[in-house]
């Protein structure tokens, strides 16, 4: 049985070479993440590079407290993550505004833009107002040829001023996910 | 039934003898009390909160100072929250971290209810079967001295399960300020430039 194809699968080349260039050029050197369709070909890059860590969690609250350590011990990080894992954060996040550390995330939506599945609503939804709950400022970028540029924003702006920042990957920059194709 | 009879901050004071380099990260609770009643040094992080959090800290601390000794000190129930953490350090196989769990089987903070550990759950198993090469669970005092060799030793990650007695200790409290204990740990590791950094 083959596996469903997905159109979410971000294809290598759009976006993710010029994304992982920024992470590049800013020194960030661990990339731990919950993979994504999304996120796909920028971890692919991460992977690819002998002088970048990308760490596979079992939850994306792993990767806040993971990245809060690495940083106390001058290592900057991306965290990749999808939306539900936005949720699985909320109380690790408390850890990055207590001690004022630094920190981007790039979150790709779901529940949103043609969305297919139900499930994904109520946390897709809420993504944006839970990170601000938690001290997190969030950045939403709907044009893939501003992705990059963006990524470079965030990354200035949480190392400069102590924050965490999320970067919000619309599901409309993405591609809605489709499965079993249309009736 | 808990029948240690190891005293939590007699086991960890003798862990931390002849410390040299060693960065000592602690769970929230009781563990951070335990640090606090021995040390505050620039190269501690006792943390406050993020509960599950303590070991994945502790990884990422490792990784950022590969030629430095690491270890978490924390508490089963701490530990218990964020078990994935044990299959992410032992596939992440960093060479300079040690987790030690004080297991006295209870979350001593709120009444010293049971964990899962009281009803068997052995935690050094569940590293084990996640793929930690280096395990033990201490139960006689003769025991610590070879742990504190490990903590320095290097190679694959250990995680230690120290069966402790259940001890009303006194509260010492660590610095409560985040931003103190970051910037303190980041100057001694780093340098000036983690301040103008």
């Amino acid at each position: 049985m083959s596996e469903p194809v997905s159109t979410f699968q971000n294809p290598a080349g759009t976006w993710s070479q010029a994304v992982y260039d920024v992470l590049k050029a800013q020194n960030v050197r661990l990339v731990p993440f919950v993979p994504d369709g999304g996120h796909r070909g920028l971890i692919e890059h991460c992977q690819a590079d002998p002088d970048m860590r990308a760490v596979t969690l079992t939850t994306e609250e792993e990767g806040v407290a993971l990245a809060a350590g690495a940083w106390v011990g001058g290592v900057r990080s991306v965290l990749l993550m999808q939306s539900s894992g936005v949720g699985n954060c909320i109380n690790m996040l408390s850890l990055l505004k207590t001690c004022q550390m630094p920190l981007v995330a790039l979150v790709t939506m779901r529940g949103e833009w043609g969305e297919f599945n139900p499930w994904q609503v109520p946390m897709g939804q809420a993504t944006p107002d839970v990170l601000r709950a938690m001290g997190v400022l969030v950045q939403r970028v709907d044009d893939p040829e501003l992705l990059p540029g963006e990524v470079d924003a965030a990354l200035r702006l949480a190392y400069s001023t102590y924050s965490p920042v999320a970067v919000l990957l619309s599901q409309k920059l993405l591609g809605a996910k489709k499965f079993g194709g249309s009736k | 039934m808990n029948v240690s009879r190891l005293e939590r901050r007699a086991v960890m004071a003798q862990l931390l003898e002849e410390r040299g380099g060693l960065l000592v990260v602690t769970g929230l609770g009781a563990t951070a009390w335990d640090l606090a009643s021995l040390s505050d040094s620039p190269h501690d992080f006792p943390l406050w909160g993020a509960m599950g959090g303590a070991a994945m800290f502790g990884l990422g601390l490792a990784l950022a100072q590969p030629d430095r000794p690491v270890v978490v000190f924390t508490g089963d129930g701490e530990m218990l929250m964020g078990l994935g953490a044990l299959s992410t350090i032992a596939t992440t196989r960093p060479s300079n971290l040690s987790v030690v769990v004080l297991d006295n089987e209870r979350y001593g903070e709120t009444g010293s209810q049971h964990t899962h550990t009281a009803a068997g759950v052995d935690l050094a198993a569940v590293a084990r079967a996640c793929g930690f090469e280096r395990t033990t669970t201490v139960r006689e005092e003769s025991d610590i001295p070879a742990l504190r060799v490990n903590l320095h030793a290097g190679g694959n990650p250990l995680l230690a399960v120290v069966k402790v007695a259940l001890t009303t200790d006194p509260m010492t409290l660590p610095p409560r300020d985040g931003t103190y204990l970051k910037n303190r740990m980041r100057a001694a590791l780093l340098g000036p430039r983690a301040i103008y950094e």
